[in-house]
C-alpha cells in the first residue's frame, strides 16, 4: 500500500510541474499589454516601462517562469493587482471556506446518491426505481447556477426559511448555527448534480454486479437477499463507484465556482470571479493553482482508496513485502 | 444476426479485375447501408431516444428559422417590463427590459447549439488526429501527449474553461475556444485507448501481414471502429458543454448582452427573482430539456451501435 | 416404490422479451428418488439450465415461473415465501454452476465463501464454521486446506475453483444436489476428475443428484434416469438403459446416432441432426422438433404432442407413439 502511494506521489511531480507551466502561461494568454492592465489605460509609456522591469517582463519567458516558480515554491504568490494585497493571504483563507462548502456538499451528495442508487438497484424497473432515476436524470442535467436560483426562490424568497446570501466571514460572527444556515442552500445546489450522477452509477454498477455469476451462486447458497446486497454486491460494485465519486469531485468543484458567485459565498471561486472581472492576473493564477493542487491531492486519495479496495493490488503488495 | 457478413471476406479476388473491384465496392456499400439500417431500426425502437431526436430536430428548426418565426425583435422591448406570461400578448412574458422571452429563447437556441456542438466537434476532430497518432505510432509523441493530458486532467474542466475564458476577451468564440481546449484531453484519451485496442486485434495483424500500409489500416480498420465510441461520447458531451457554455455566459465571460443567450437570460432574471421568476425559470427549463435530449440520444446511439446490445 | 424427494409437475418458465414470449421451459415434469441421479440432456438453449434454476427459484425478471408445482418433501417450493426459500437453498438443495471462473466472488477468500453458507444455515460460530470449511476443502481434494482457506479465488485454477464450489454446495449436506454442466468450462483431463468427485460426493452424502449435461458419455456412466429436452419441452424421459437402448423419440434417436459408441458392432454411420434448434419465442403450434424431423406428418404441424407412457416409467412426446408402445403410422 505504502509502495503504491509513494509510486503515485512520484508520478505526481511532473504533473505538478505541468500545472505550474499552464498557470504561468495564463498571464500571457491575456490579450493586450499586461502593463496596461496593471497601470490602467491612462498610464504613460515611462510608467509602463518601469513596471515592465520591476515585474521582470523584459526577460525571456523561461527566466520569468523560473523566477515565478521560485517565488511560488517559497509561498509567495505575488501581489494582487486589484487591492494590493498578498495573493497568498487573499487566497488561502478563501480556500478554507471553499473546502467547507465543497466537502460538505460532497458528503451530502455521496450519502444521497449512494442510498438513492441502492434503493433503486434493490427494486429494478419498479415504479419507485423509475421515479428516482427520472429525478436524477433531470437534476443531473440542470445547470448548477440555475438550480441555485430555483433553490433561493423556494427557500429564501417564497418560504423565507433561510438566508440567501450575506455569508461574509465564516469564522466570525454568528457561530456554527449561522454558518450552517448559510451553508444549506449552496450545499444543496452543489450537491444536486453529483448526487444524481452518483445515484445512477451506484444503481448501474450494483445491477451489473447483481447479474454476475457469483451473486447467483451466493443466492443458491441461500444467503439472505439483504446480506447479498450488502456483502457480495456492494463490495464489488464499490471500485467503479469510488472512481466516479472521485471524478465527481472535479465536477463538484466546477459547480462550486458557480454556486459561490450566486450565494456570495466567500470562497476561492468567488475570489476567482472577482479577479477575472478586475483582470487581476496574479490572483487568477493563485486561485487556479490552489484549486488544481487540491484537485490533484483529491485524485491521489481516490487512487489510494481504489487500490485499497482491490484485493489483487493488496495481495501483490503483501507478496512484494515478504 | 446470421446473415452478417464481414467486409473483409469480399475483398480477396485477383487485383486488376475492374469488374470485381467495382463489385467489391458495391458490396461493401451495401453492407454499410444495411448496417446503418439495422442501427437505425434499433435506435427507433427506443422511445426515449426517438423522442429526444424529434425534440432536438424541432429545436434546430426553430433556431435556424428564428429570424422568421420570432414574434418580436429579440433586442427590442415588446411589452411591459417583466410582464408575466400571457400578458401583453406575450406567451412567455417579457424580461427586465420588456423584451419578448419567447423570441429571445428562439434566438438563444442558435448560440446554445453553437456553444454545445462547436467545441465538441472541434475537440473531437483535434482528438481524432492526436489520439490516433499517439495510439497508433506510440513512441515519444505518445509519451508527451499522455503527460500533457495528465496535466490538463489536474484541472477540473469547468475551472479551466472559466479561467481561459476569463483571461480572454468575452464573446461566443472565446467560449468555444475555452471549452474546446478543456474538452480535448477527454476525447483524445478515448481515441487513444480505442486505437490501442483495435491495433492489437487479429484482423489488423492479418491486414498488416497481407501488406496493408499504415494509412490503409488507419482508414479501413481503426477509424471505422472509432466511430461508435467517439460518436456516443461526443453526443453525451454536447449537452454537458451546452450547460458549461451557458454557465460561462451566466458569469459574464461569454455571450454579452444584448445578444440572446439562455445562460445570460437566466442571469438577467436574478435581480427580479421574486417578482418575476419566469424570466429565470423558462430559459433554465429549456437548457435542461435540450441537455437531456442529447443524453437520451447518446444512450440510444450506444445501444444501437453495439450489435451485442442490439440483438436483445 | 420409494417416496420421491422432489416432484416437478408441468413447470413452465417464460421470459417476457421485446421480441415476444420466450418459452424457455414449457411443461416439464419429472420426479426424483432420494438417492437417484437424473441427467437432463439437450442442446444449448433447450431449457436445461432454466429448469434447474427454476427449482431453486433463481429466475429473475424478465423471466417468471408461470405454472407448475415443485414439490420438495411435503411442501411446494413455489408456495414458499422468499425467506423460506432462502432457507431451502444451499441447506436442503445445493447447486453447482457452469463457469467456475466467474462463480466465486473475487473479493472474498474461498474459505469465507464456504463458511458463509455454514453460518447462514447451521448457525455456526466463526471458528466452528472455519473448521468445517477446512474439512470440506480437504474432502473435495484441495491440498493444504488450512493455508488455502485464506486464499482469494484468483489464486486457483478452474478445476480447483470447481472443487471449492462443490465444497460450498455440499457444506450443509443437502438432500438434492443440482449440477448445471459443471465441467463444460474445464479442460478435458480435469472434467473426468470433477465428475468422479461429484459421483463420490453424491454417494457419500447419499443425496439425489440432478446433473445437466450435453455429454452423453457422462450420462451413460452416471445417470439412473434421463430427461431429454428440446426447445423447452420434454421429449423423452426414462431410465438410462431404456433411453440408450430403446430410444423412441426421433430427436433422442438422432442424439444417440450422433455419438461414437465403443460397443458399436454394426459400424453405423456417425450422424448429426440437420438444421438448427428452434428458439421458442412465440412458438408456432405443433411439435417443436418437426422442422428437423424426418418422420414429421400432418398432426405434427398443428398439434403439440402429449407425453405418452410407452412402458413403465418411459415417457415420449411424439405423435408417432401410441400408448401401447408401438409406433403409429409408418416409419
Amino acid at each position: 500500500m505504502l509502495r503504491f502511494i509513494t509510486g503515485r506521489l512520484v508520478l505526481t511531480i511532473p504533473v505538478l510541474f505541468g500545472v505550474s507551466v499552464i498557470v504561468f502561461l495564463l498571464a500571457h494568454l491575456a490579450p493586450g499589454d499586461v502593463t496596461t492592465i496593471l497601470a490602467g489605460p491612462f498610464a504613460t509609456e515611462a510608467v509602463k516601462e518601469k513596471l515592465r522591469i520591476s515585474f521582470g517582463l523584459d526577460q525571456a519567458l523561461p527566466i520569468q517562469y523560473a523566477k515565478w516558480l521560485g517565488h511560488i515554491l517559497q509561498g509567495d504568490f505575488g501581489t494582487s493587482i486589484a487591492n494590493r494585497r498578498d495573493v497568498a493571504d487573499l487566497v488561502f483563507p478563501k480556500f478554507v471556506n471553499t473546502a467547507i462548502l465543497a466537502l460538505s456538499s460532497a458528503v451530502l451528495a455521496y450519502i444521497i446518491g449512494f442510498f438513492a442508487g441502492i434503493f433503486a438497484a434493490a427494486r429494478p424497473y419498479s415504479i419507485s426505481d423509475r421515479v428516482v432515476m427520472g429525478v436524477t436524470l433531470i437534476l443531473g442535467n440542470a445547470p448548477p447556477y440555475w438550480l441555485g436560483l430555483l433553490i433561493v426562490l423556494l427557500f429564501s424568497l417564497s418560504w423565507r426559511l433561510l438566508p440567501a446570501t450575506g455569508m461574509t466571514n465564516i469564522m466570525g460572527g454568528g457561530g456554527a448555527w449561522d454558518v450552517f444556515l448559510h451553508l444549506i442552500q449552496p450545499m444543496l445546489t452543489t450537491a444536486a448534480a453529483p448526487a444524481c450522477i452518483v445515484a445512477r452509477i451506484v444503481r448501474a454498477s450494483m445491477l451489473e454486479v447483481l447479474s454476475q455469476n457469483y451473486v447467483r451462486v451466493a443466492r443458491a447458497k441461500g444467503i439472505r437477499r439483504s446480506v447479498i446486497l450488502r456483502r457480495h454486491a456492494l463490495r464489488n460494485a464499490l471500485p467503479p463507484i469510488v472512481t466516479i465519486c472521485g471524478l465527481q469531485l472535479g465536477y463538484l468543484l466546477g459547480g462550486v465556482l458557480f454556486v459561490e458567485v450566486i450565494f456570495a459565498w466567500p470562497g476561492i471561486g468567488n475570489q476567482l470571479w472577482q479577479a477575472i472581472q478586475a483582470r487581476d492576473i496574479p490572483t487568477i493564477q493563485g486561485a487556479t493553482l490552489v484549486i488544481a493542487l487540491a484537485f490533484v491531492v483529491v485524485n491521489l486519495v481516490v487512487d489510494a482508496i481504489n487500490a485499497y479496495l482491490d484485493p489483487k493490488i493488496r495481495a501483490s503488495e503483501k507478496a512484494g513485502a515478504t | 444476426m446470421t446473415e452478417r457478413q464481414p467486409v473483409d471476406s469480399v475483398e480477396t479476388p485477383s487485383p486488376g479485375n475492374a469488374a470485381s473491384a467495382w463489385q467489391i465496392r458495391r458490396d461493401r456499400l451495401r453492407f454499410h447501408l444495411r448496417s446503418l439500417r439495422l442501427a437505425w431500426y434499433a435506435y427507433a425502437k427506443d422511445n426515449a431516444a426517438l423522442g429526444a431526436l424529434i425534440f432536438l430536430a424541432v429545436i434546430v428548426l426553430i433556431s435556424v428559422l428564428a429570424p422568421v418565426i420570432s414574434p418580436y425583435d429579440p433586442a427590442e422591448a415588446a411589452g411591459a417590463i417583466a410582464a408575466p406570461p400571457g400578458t401583453d400578448g406575450l406567451i412567455l412574458g417579457a424580461d427586465v427590459d420588456g423584451r419578448d422571452i419567447l423570441s429571445r429563447l428562439f434566438w438563444g437556441g442558435r448560440i446554445a447549439l453553437l456553444v454545445g456542438i462547436g467545441p465538441t466537434v472541434v475537440a473531437t476532430l483535434v482528438s481524432l488526429f492526436i489520439g490516433l497518432a499517439a495510439g497508433y505510432f506510440g513512441g515519444w509523441f505518445d509519451q508527451i501527449l499522455m503527460r500533457i493530458i495528465d496535466v490538463v486532467f489536474a484541472f477540473p474542466l469547468v475551472l479551466l474553461a472559466i479561467v481561459i475564458a476569463g483571461v480572454l476577451e468575452p464573446g461566443v468564440w472565446t467560449v468555444i475556444l475555452a471549452i474546446s481546449i478543456a474538452l480535448t484531453p477527454y476525447i483524445a484519451r478515448l481515441v487513444r485507448t480505442t486505437t490501442l485496442n483495435v491495433k492489437q486485434q487479429p484482423y489488423v495483424e492479418a491486414a498488416r501481414a497481407g501488406g496493408a500500409g499504415d494509412l490503409a489500416i488507419i482508414l479501413r480498420y481503426i477509424l471505422p471502429n472509432m466511430i461508435p465510441p467517439v460518436l456516443v461520447f461526443a453526443t453525451t458531451l454536447i449537452g454537458l458543454m451546452m450547460v458549461v457554455g451557458s454557465g460561462l455566459s451566466f458569469l459574464g465571460l461569454g455571450i454579452q448582452p444584448p445578444e440572446a443567450d439562455w445562460g445570460t437570460m437566466v442571469a438577467e432574471g436574478r435581480g427580479v427573482l421574486r417578482k418575476a421568476p419566469h424570466i429565470t425559470i423558462f430559459p433554465g427549463v429549456v437548457i435542461v430539456l435540450v441537455a437531456l435530449s442529447f443524453n437520451f440520444i447518446g444512450d440510444g446511439l450506444r445501444d444501437a451501435l453495439d450489435p451485442r446490445r442490439r440483438s436483445r | 416404490m420409494v417416496e420421491p424427494i422432489l416432484e416437478v409437475e408441468g413447470l413452465k418458465t417464460h421470459f417476457k422479451l421485446r421480441e415476444g414470449m420466450l418459452k424457455a421451459v414449457d411443461g416439464i415434469s419429472f420426479s426424483l428418488a432420494p438417492d437417484e441421479v437424473l441427467c437432463i440432456v439437450g442442446e444449448s438453449g433447450s431449457g436445461k439450465s432454466v429448469t434447474a434454476q427454476s427449482i431453486l427459484r433463481l429466475i429473475d425478471p424478465p423471466g417468471h415461473i408461470v405454472e407448475g408445482r415443485i414439490r420438495y418433501r411435503d411442501k411446494d417450493l413455489l408456495d414458499l415465501s422468499d425467506r423460506e426459500m432462502e432457507k431451502i437453498r444451499g441447506d436442503r438443495i445445493g447447486m453447482i454452476f457452469q463457469d467456475p471462473m466467474t462463480s466465486l466472488n473475487p473479493v472474498f477468500t474461498i474459505g469465507e465463501q464456504i463458511a458463509e453458507g455454514l453460518r447462514e444455515h447451521l448457525d455456526l460460530g466463526k471458528k466452528e464454521a472455519q473448521g468445517r470449511a477446512i474439512e470440506l476443502l480437504r474432502s473435495v481434494g484441495i491440498p493444504n486446506p488450512e493455508e488455502r482457506y485464506r486464499d482469494y479465488p484468483h489464486h486457483f485454477s478452474g478445476g480447483m475453483r470447481q472443487r471449492v464450489l462443490i465444497a460450498a454446495a455440499i457444506a450443509c449436506e443437502p438432500d438434492i444436489l443440482i449440477a448445471d454442466e459443471p465441467t463444460t468450462a474445464l479442460d478435458v483431463t480435469i472434467q473426468a476428475q470433477i465428475l468422479k468427485l461429484l459421483a463420490e460426493v453424491q454417494r457419500r452424502l447419499n443425496s439425489a443428484l440432478i446433473l445437466i449435461t450435453h455429454d452423453l458419455g457422462v450420462v451413460a456412466s452416471m445417470a439412473d434416469r434421463v430427461l431429454v429436452m428440446y426447445a423447452g419441452e420434454m421429449v423423452e424421459y426414462g431410465d438410462v438403459k431404456t433411453i440408450f437402448e430403446q430410444p423412441k423419440h426421433p430427436y433422442t434417436i438422432g442424439l444417440m446416432n450422433s455419438v461414437i459408441r465403443l460397443d458399436d458392432q454394426h459400424d453405423n454411420e456417425l450422424r448429426s441432426i440437420p438444421g438448427t434448434p428452434l428458439v421458442p419465442i412465440n412458438p408456432p403450434p405443433g411439435c417443436s422438433f418437426r422442422t428437423r424431423c424426418d418422420a414429421a406428418h400432418a398432426p405434427c404441424e398443428t398439434e403439440k404432442p402429449q407425453a405418452i407412457s410407452v412402458a413403465s416409467g418411459h415417457l415420449v412426446s411424439c405423435h408417432l407413439m401410441r400408448s401401447d408402445g408401438r409406433q403409429a403410422g409408418s416409419s
